[in-house]
């Protein structure tokens, strides 16, 4: 039911990855992950240059209900943080693929390749 | 397998997300928590709530029961109809439930327990009413020949939407006091609820439920989920069993002193517990002053030692973090204290534990 667009990878626990031009990657939290945490309320962003591990807890998003981690979906350096998410957390809620975390430039960029496809993710999120 | 209550296929109907709250698959919420939340503070709202359990008492000996059972003073019940609302202690003064008791007439009284305590409390009364000899039926009204339904409308117009809807039963309601509640025809309304605003809380037969939602739905009133529920009765300082307070927790450290009545010559279960522990910890406030959201569990660094978060969460009204937490005495209002959460402290200020009612932020 919820919106997996096609152009994107995405790893399990519920981050979508884009591809840039320059290399870096940019990304947030599903549609699903959204709509499974009910309305945001608190966006905690990694800081600008810290290198992170594969899996590596690197934000928090928070609703009315829980705290969420937010994983590192390959291993990289975060080049850019999307401070207007942080300042309007209900942004995410709204459009989560519009409303950016971070950028990362991947160790690998191969890396990125190996993520779900749109089909990989919905299947995951569909057995939630 | 989830139990679900009279209105659950209505709940689905309306795209709620469901969850399994204690056993029962109840809706969270219907789209934006938020926004539910602030239709209760500024309008009206309902809450399925028949997950509770009524529990009708019958018998000569309901007020001596009820006097030994909890730890109010039912003599405080001398008008038919008042509520009173009061913890139900074991020996050790933990509090196994917290209820409301409704004063019908001296033979007659209606307990509302919490949905996941229900078989606990009720073992409990069966075996207290038969150690003290007590002449009272003790009958749970959730299931059974007769089960009932229970929908929470909360609101500053709540009570003239249910007028709207339910014609027949404004003549009853009209003239009810806060904490009252009077029988007419097929419907108990009470003015109770648990959300810090007026309103009525209706029990009514199962069957009938779904056409009085329906009916208030079409009036305006919005359907609202639990997730709102807790935000609400968060800031009306409202607790919540098992996490404010349980068996293991005394009610005079979760700030349910005010429903203790230790005076007088009246004996009840945990009455000497009490008296010989006295309060241990203070049951107060917090308001996050750094960003972040404050969350049960959490630890909370004093002056006089260490505390904990035993409610917390995003205040819709205050549009920043607030939590209910158990401290050490000598803490005071006013004070800045310091939350653990995931390992960073952040600054908090201790409050009163009462955030916001009647559409109004009180601190």
């Amino acid at each position: 039911m919820s919106n997996v667009p096609s152009h994107l990878k995405y790893a399990a626990s519920h981050e979508w990855v884009l591809k840039n031009a320059d290399g870096s990657v940019t990304i947030g939290i599903t549609d699903h992950a959204q709509e499974a945490l009910g309305d945001l309320v608190f966006v905690e962003l990694p800081e600008v240059g810290a290198h992170y591990d594969a899996d590596k807890e690197i934000a928090v998003v928070e609703s009315v209900k829980a705290a969420a981690d937010v994983y590192a979906p390959i291993a990289g350096t975060v080049t850019e943080v999307n401070q207007a998410a942080a300042d309007a957390p209900e942004s995410v809620n709204a459009d989560a693929y519009a409303a950016w975390l971070f950028k990362m430039t991947p160790d690998n960029l191969a890396d990125v390749d190996a993520l779900l496809d749109a089909a990989g993710y919905q299947a995951v999120a569909d057995a939630e | 397998m989830l139990k679900k209550t009279p209105l659950n296929a209505v709940h689905r109907e309306l795209g709620a997300r469901m969850v399994d709250f204690g056993g029962w698959d109840m809706p969270v919420n219907y789209g934006s928590q938020i926004e539910e939340h602030h239709a209760v503070r500024r309008d009206c709202g309902m809450f399925d709530v028949s997950h509770m359990c009524p529990v009708d008492l019958a018998g000569a000996d309901c007020r001596p029961f009820l006097s030994r059972l909890v730890a109010n003073d039912v003599a405080k019940l001398t008008v038919a109809g008042k509520a009173l609302y009061s913890a139900m202690l074991n020996d050790a003064g933990g509090v196994i439930d917290d209820l409301i008791v409704y004063y019908l007439t001296d033979t007659r009284f209606r307990l509302v327990v919490n949905a996941g305590t229900a078989d606990k409390d009720l073992a409990w009364m069966r075996t207290k009413a038969a150690e003290w000899k007590m002449d009272v039926a003790i009958a749970p009204r959730r299931d059974g020949d007769a089960p009932l339904a229970i929908v929470a409308v909360q609101g500053p117009n709540a009570r003239a939407r249910v007028w709207q809807v339910l014609p027949q039963v404004k003549a009853a309601s009209e003239e009810l006091k806060p904490f009252f509640a009077a029988e007419t025809g097929r419907y108990f309304v009470a003015r109770t609820g648990y959300t810090g605003e007026d309103g009525f809380e209706i029990m009514l037969p199962a069957a009938e439920a779904e056409g009085l939602w329906n009916a208030l739905k079409d009036a305006g009133v919005a359907p609202c989920g639990l997730g709102a529920r807790d935000t609400l009765r968060l800031e009306a300082g409202m607790n919540l069993y098992g996490q404010d307070m349980d068996e293991t927790v005394s009610p005079l450290d979760a700030g349910l002193a005010w429903t203790v009545s230790l005076n007088a010559e009246r004996d009840f279960v945990g009455k000497a517990a009490l008296t010989a522990n006295g309060q241990q910890k203070q049951f107060l406030g917090l308001v996050l002053l750094d960003k972040g959201v404050l969350r049960g569990h959490q630890k909370v660094f004093t002056k006089q030692g260490d505390g904990e978060i035993t409610s917390g969460s995003f205040s819709p009204t205050l549009q920043q973090s607030i939590a209910l937490a158990r401290l050490p005495l000598g803490v005071s209002i006013g004070d800045e204290v310091e939350v653990d959460i995931r390992g960073k402290r952040l600054k908090a200020r201790v409050s009163k534990p009462v955030f916001a009612r009647n559409g109004q932020a009180l601190i």
